[in-house]
C-alpha cells in the first residue's frame, strides 16, 4: 500500500473514532457507535500492516492474537459490579504501552538524522510520553488494587506528601533537561531514571486518594492514557495517534470535570486533599435533632403496594450487596401493580462514572425509567416513597443546609423532599465523607437495617 | 414478662390499646401479650386476628388484669379495675392526672408505676409516642366528617346539568395537629378552607395544605411552650373576635380546636356569631371537653341553636376506632421500646420522655415532672443562600481563564517562530482533535459514561500502531510487549462495551 493510501486510511479511521464517541450520545445509537469504533480500529491496524513499515510478523501476529484472546476473555468474564476494576487495569495497559513505545522510539536509530529544533522537539515528546505513560501505568494499577479491595480504600498519606510529589516532578524536569543534552548512552540511563520516578509518582499520587473519589481518579487516568497516546503520536509523527489520543484525553478530562462538579470539589482538592484528613470533618453535625425510626421489610412492602410514585436512589452499597437484580424484581412487581417506579442516579454514585446505570442495565431495568439527578430533583415532592439503597453522602441534606459541612455545596438528590423515605443501610456508620447524615433523623425517613440484598429479598416476598 | 390488654370499659369507648400489627413488635422485645376476649371488637379487630398475630386470648377481665406486669390501656382505669391490677405492675394509658386525684391515690396504694400517654413531653424525639397528636389527627379528620354528615350541601363545588353547586366555606380555628388534619380533610372534600391561629409560624403549614391563612392587623406572637398557643392580650382577643364575627356570617362550617391544657377552653364563637350564621351551618367544637370554644356547646352532645348544628362530641377518636387503635398502638410500641425489652425492663427516669410521662413511681406521685427545655418555636432554618445547582454553575474551565489562553497563545507563537512546519501540522491536528473530542463528549448522556470510558479505553489501544512500527527496529520485544498489552485493551475494551450496551434496553 502506498503512503498516501495509508494516510487516508488513518484519516477515515479517525473519523470513525469521532463517530464512535458521537454515537454514545443516545442509548438508541450507542451500539452503532461501538461498531464504528471497531471498524476504525480494524481499518487502522489493517492499513498499518499493509504500509510496508511493519515486519517481524511471526512475532507480531501471535502477540496480537494472544492479547486479543486475553482481552476477550476478560471482557466476557467481568462482573458488571467489577467494571471499575476492569477499566482501571485497561488504563494501566495503555500507560505501559506508552512507556514501552517511548523507550523503543528512543532506542530506534532511524531518527538520529534529526537536527536542531526537530531533535529537541522529538526528545521532549519522548520525555512527555514516557512520563505520562509511567504515571498512568502505576496509578491505574493502584486504582485497580483499591477498587478490588486488595489495597485499602482509605487514603494512605505519607508525611510531606505534597513536597514529595513536588520533589519528584522537579527531579524529573531537572533530569529531563539533562537528558536533552546527553549522548545516547548517558541519556538512556537518565530516561530510565525518569521512568522510575514517574512510576513511583503514579503510585504515590493514587494511594493518597480514597475509595469514593475513584470516579474522578479513573476518569482522570482515562484522560492521561489519552494524552500518553497523543504524545506517542507526536514522537512517531502519526496523526491518527494524535487524533485518537486527543479524543480520549479530552473525554477523560470532561468526565473528571463532571465528577468533580458533582462533588462540588476541584480536581486539585480531590487529588491533593483527601476527605477527613485535614480540618476535622463532621463537627458541625452534632446538633441533629430527632431520632431514628426503624421499619421492617414487610411494612415497606405494604407501603410500596399502597403507593403510586416510587423513586429508588441506588448507591455503591447496591453494587457491594449485588442487589441490582432484586431491585429489578421489585421494580417489575410494582410496575405490574401500576406503581410508577423510577430511578434517580447521582453522577458520583458508585466507583465509576455511570456505574449505576450499567448495573441497572445488567439487571434489565429499562433505561427510560432511569433518570439523572437534575431531571428528578424538582419532582421529588410528588414521590410517595423514596428508597435509598446503599447510598449516603449523595442524599445528605447537610450538603445544602450546613455551610460548615465538608460536603457543603455538593449537589445532592433531595431525598428528604419525598413524602416518605426508606433508607436501606447496614449500620448507622457514616458515608465516605465521614459526615453524619441528618436525613436519617428526619421525620419522614425510616431505616431498614441489614444487607440490602437480604432486606430487598424480604420486601419482594412481602410484595408477592 | 406479660403485657395485658384489657377491654375498655368506659361507655362509648370503642378503641382498644393495640392493634394485631403491634404484637410482633412486642414479641420481638420478648413480651408475651395477653388480651381480653372481644377487646378489639368495637374497633373491628377480631379475636382471631390477635390470636394469629401471637397474642393469647383470655376470657375474663380479672385474669387479664391480674396477669399483666405491664398493662396497656386507652382510657384511665376505673376504680374497679384498679382493684384487679397486680401489685407493683406498670400501667400505661391516658391519665389526665390533674383531674384524677382519687384514681392516683388508689393506684398509689397498689404501688403501681403509672405512665400517662397524655403527659409524654412534646419534644421532637418523643413525636412517635405522642398519642395526643395522633388522636388529635383522628379528631380533626372526624370533625370534618361529622360536619359534612349534618351539613345539607356538598363540600365541593360542581357545575352540573342541574345547576351550579357552590363549594362550602370552612373556617378552622387553631392550626395545631387537629386543625391541620381538619384542613387537609376539608380541602380533600373540595371545600374552601380558611384557618386562623395565633402563632404566625404555622402560616406556611396552613398554606401548604391549601387553606388560606387569616391574619389580624395586630401583631402578637402566640407561640407558647409544649406545642400549645399561649393566652393572648386583651387587645389581641378583641381584634380576633372581630375577625371571627365577620367570618361567621360568611362561612358554612366552623371547626374550633382551641384548647389550653388544664384550663377552661376560651370562648371564641359567641351566641351572637352563631345567630349571624346561615341556617343549616355547622359548628364542630373539638374543645368541648374543656367547656367548648362556642358559647352554646353542650359537652358530649349535638344541639341545634338558631338553625345552626353545634357538635360537641368529646369522643372523636373513638368514633374512628380502627384507625385510632392502630395509631395509639404504634405510640405504645414506641414507648415500650423506650422501657426496654422483657429481660431489661427499666423505667429509666433519666430519660426525659419517661420522666415526663411518669405519674406514679412505685405508687409515689411524681407528677408534675421538673420542667424541661423544649424548643419554643422551630428555629428558623437558615435559607441556603444558593441552591445546589447554582453552586456548581462555575464557568467552564476549558473556555475560561484568560491567563491560560494567554499562555497558550504565547506558546503557539513561540512554536510558530521556531518549530518545523511538520510539527506545526501535528499541533494543528492535535488542537482540533481536542476540540472535536470536547464537543462530542459533552453530548454523551451521563448514563453511558461507563461505556464511554471503556470505548475510549479501547481506542486508546491505538497506541499498538506505534508498537507495530517499531517491530522492525532493533528491539522487537519492547515493541512486542507494548503491542501485546495494547491489543488486550483494544479487544477487551470493545467487547466489554458491546456487552454493556446490549444490556441497555427500553
Amino acid at each position: 500500500m502506498n503512503e498516501g493510501l495509508v494516510t487516508t486510511s488513518y484519516l477515515v479511521s479517525g473519523i470513525f473514532f469521532i463517530l464512535s464517541l458521537g454515537g454514545l450520545s443516545k442509548q438508541e445509537n450507542a451500539r452503532r457507535g461501538n461498531l464504528y469504533g471497531i471498524i476504525g480500529m480494524a481499518l487502522a491496524i489493517f492499513a498499518t500492516f499493509m504500509s510496508g513499515k511493519v515486519s517481524n510478523f511471526e512475532l507480531l501476529i501471535p502477540l496480537m492474537l494472544g492479547g486479543a484472546i486475553i482481552g476477550a476473555v476478560m471482557a466476557k468474564r467481568v462482573e458488571m459490579t467489577s467494571m471499575p476494576e476492569l477499566v482501571a487495569i485497561l488504563h494501566s495497559f495503555v500507560g505501559l504501552a506508552a512507556v514501552l513505545v517511548g523507550v523503543a522510539s528512543f532506542l530506534d536509530t532511524t531518527h538520529t538524522s534529526l537536527e536542531g529544533t526537530d531533535k529537541l522537539i522529538h526528545e521532549i515528546e519522548i520525555l512527555l510520553g514516557v512520563f505520562i505513560g509511567g504515571v498512568t501505568f502505576t496509578g491505574s494499577v493502584v486504582a485497580f488494587a483499591k477498587l478490588r479491595g486488595s489495597l485499602s480504600g482509605k487514603p494512605i498519606l505519607l508525611p510531606f506528601r505534597h513536597f514529595l510529589n513536588l520533589g519528584m516532578v522537579g527531579a524529573s524536569i531537572y533530569l529531563g533537561a539533562q537528558f536533552l543534552g546527553q549522548g545516547h548512552d548517558a541519556a538512556l540511563i537518565t530516561l530510565l531514571i525518569i521512568i522510575a520516578i514517574s512510576l513511583v509518582l503514579g503510585v504515590h499520587l493514587i494511594v493518597a486518594i480514597g475509595g469514593a473519589d475513584m470516579p474522578v481518579v479513573v476518569s482522570m487516568l482515562n484522560s492521561y492514557s489519552g494524552w500518553a497516546a497523543a504524545a506517542a503520536g507526536f514522537m512517531l509523527k502519526n496523526d491518527l495517534l494524535i487524533i485518537t489520543g486527543a479524543l480520549v484525553g479530552s473525554s477523560g478530562a470532561i468526565l473528571s470535570y463532571i465528577m468533580c462538579n458533582a462533588m462540588n470539589r476541584s480536581l486539585a482538592n480531590v487529588i491533593f486533599g483527601g476527605f477527613g484528613t485535614g480540618s476535622g470533618g463532621g463537627g458541625a453535625s452534632s446538633d441533629i435533632e430527632g431520632s431514628i425510626t426503624e421499619t421492617s421489610a414487610l411494612e415497606v412492602a405494604e407501603e410500596l403496594k399502597d403507593s403510586t410514585e416510587v423513586m429508588i436512589v441506588p448507591g455503591y452499597g447496591m453494587a457491594v450487596a449485588q442487589a441490582q437484580h432484586v431491585v429489578k424484581e421489585i421494580t417489575e412487581t410494582l410496575r405490574d401493580k401500576h406503581v410508577n417506579v423510577r430511578f434517580a442516579i447521582h453522577p458520583v454514585a458508585g466507583r465509576l462514572p455511570g456505574h449505576m446505570n450499567v448495573l441497572l442495565a445488567e439487571a434489565n431495568v429499562p433505561y427510560d425509567i432511569v433518570f439523572e439527578m437534575d431531571e428528578v430533583n424538582d419532582e421529588l415532592p410528588e414521590v410517595d416513597i423514596l428508597m435509598v439503597v446503599g447510598a449516603n453522602d449523595i442524599v445528605n441534606p447537610s450538603a445544602l443546609e450546613e455551610e460548615n459541612s465538608p460536603i457543603a455545596g455538593m449537589p445532592v438528590i433531595e431525598a428528604w423532599k419525598a413524602k416518605s423515605v426508606i433508607a436501606l443501610k447496614r449500620s448507622m456508620a457514616t458515608g465516605y465523607s465521614g459526615v453524619e447524615n441528618p436525613l436519617y433523623y428526619k421525620e419522614n425517613c425510616r431505616m431498614l437495617f441489614g444487607d440490602a440484598k437480604d432486606s430487598l429479598g424480604q420486601v419482594l416476598s412481602g410484595l408477592n | 414478662m406479660i403485657i395485658s390488654i384489657p377491654k375498655e370499659t368506659q361507655a362509648s369507648e370503642k378503641r382498644v390499646a393495640i392493634a394485631p400489627d403491634n404484637i410482633s413488635a412486642f414479641a420481638k422485645l420478648g413480651y408475651e401479650v395477653v388480651i381480653e376476649q372481644g377487646a378489639g371488637e368495637n374497633a373491628n379487630l377480631s379475636n382471631s386476628a390477635y390470636e394469629e398475630a401471637g397474642a393469647r386470648i383470655v376470657d375474663d377481665a380479672t385474669t387479664v388484669w391480674s396477669q399483666g406486669d405491664l398493662v396497656l390501656k386507652v382510657t384511665p382505669p376505673s376504680i374497679e379495675e384498679v382493684g384487679m391490677i397486680k401489685e407493683g405492675a406498670t400501667l400505661v394509658s391516658f391519665v389526665y392526672p390533674a383531674r384524677n386525684e382519687e384514681l392516683l391515690k388508689k393506684l398509689g396504694e397498689r404501688k403501681i408505676n403509672l405512665l400517662a400517654m397524655d403527659c409524654v413531653p412534646r419534644i421532637s424525639r418523643a413525636q412517635s409516642m405522642d398519642a395526643l397528636s395522633s388522636m388529635a389527627n383522628v379528631a380533626g379528620y372526624r370533625a370534618v366528617v361529622e360536619a359534612s354528615h349534618v351539613f345539607g350541601r356538598f363540600f365541593t363545588g360542581q357545575i352540573t346539568a342541574a345547576g351550579k353547586v357552590p363549594p362550602a366555606k370552612v373556617l378552622i380555628i387553631g392550626a395545631g395537629v387537629a386543625g391541620l388534619a381538619a384542613i387537609g380533610a376539608a380541602r380533600n372534600m373540595g371545600a374552601i378552607v380558611r384557618a386562623f391561629d395565633t402563632r404566625p409560624a404555622v402560616k406556611e403549614e396552613v398554606q401548604s395544605l391549601g387553606a388560606a391563612f387569616l391574619e389580624l392587623d395586630f401583631k402578637e406572637d402566640g407561640s407558647g411552650s409544649g406545642g400549645y398557643a399561649k393566652v393572648m392580650s386583651k387587645e389581641f382577643i378583641e381584634a380576633e373576635m372581630k375577625l371571627f364575627a365577620e367570618q361567621a356570617a360568611e362561612v358554612d362550617v366552623i371547626i374550633t380546636t382551641a384548647m389550653i391544657p388544664g384550663k377552661k377552653s376560651p370562648v371564641l364563637i359567641t351566641e351572637e356569631m352563631v345567630k349571624s350564621m346561615k341556617p343549616g351551618s355547622v359548628v364542630v367544637d373539638l374543645a368541648a371537653e374543656g367547656g367548648g370554644n362556642c358559647e352554646l356547646t353542650l359537652s358530649g352532645e349535638v344541639t341545634i341553636a338558631h338553625g345552626v348544628t353545634i357538635i360537641g362530641y368529646t369522643d372523636f377518636p373513638s368514633r374512628l376506632p380502627t384507625q385510632s387503635s392502630r395509631l395509639y398502638g404504634n405510640n405504645l410500641v414506641k414507648l415500650v421500646q423506650l422501657l426496654g425489652n422483657a429481660e431489661e425492663f427499666n423505667i429509666n427516669q433519666k430519660d426525659e420522655v419517661v420522666r415526663g410521662a411518669l405519674v406514679l413511681d412505685k405508687g409515689k406521685v411524681s407528677w408534675p415532672p421538673p420542667a424541661i427545655e423544649t424548643s419554643v418555636a422551630p428555629k428558623k432554618k437558615p435559607e441556603p443562600e444558593l441552591s445546589g445547582t447554582e453552586v456548581v454553575k462555575k464557568s467552564n474551565p476549558l473556555l475560561s481563564g484568560g491567563f491560560l489562553l494567554g499562555l497558550l497563545a504565547v506558546g503557539l507563537l513561540a512554536l510558530g517562530w521556531k518549530g518545523s512546519s511538520e510539527f506545526l501540522d501535528q499541533i494543528t491536528v492535535f488542537v482540533l482533535a481536542c476540540f472535536v473530542g470536547y464537543m462530542v463528549v459533552w453530548n454523551v448522556t451521563p448514563s453511558l459514561h461507563t461505556p464511554l470510558m471503556s470505548v475510549t479505553n479501547a481506542i486508546s489501544g491505538i497506541i499498538l500502531i506505534g508498537g507495530m512500527l517499531f517491530m522492525a527496529g532493533a528491539n522487537p520485544w519492547l515493541a512486542g510487549v507494548a503491542i501485546f498489552v495494547a491489543t488486550i485493551n483494544v479487544a477487551g475494551g470493545f467487547l466489554v462495551t458491546q456487552r454493556m450496551l446490549k444490556m441497555f434496553r427500553k
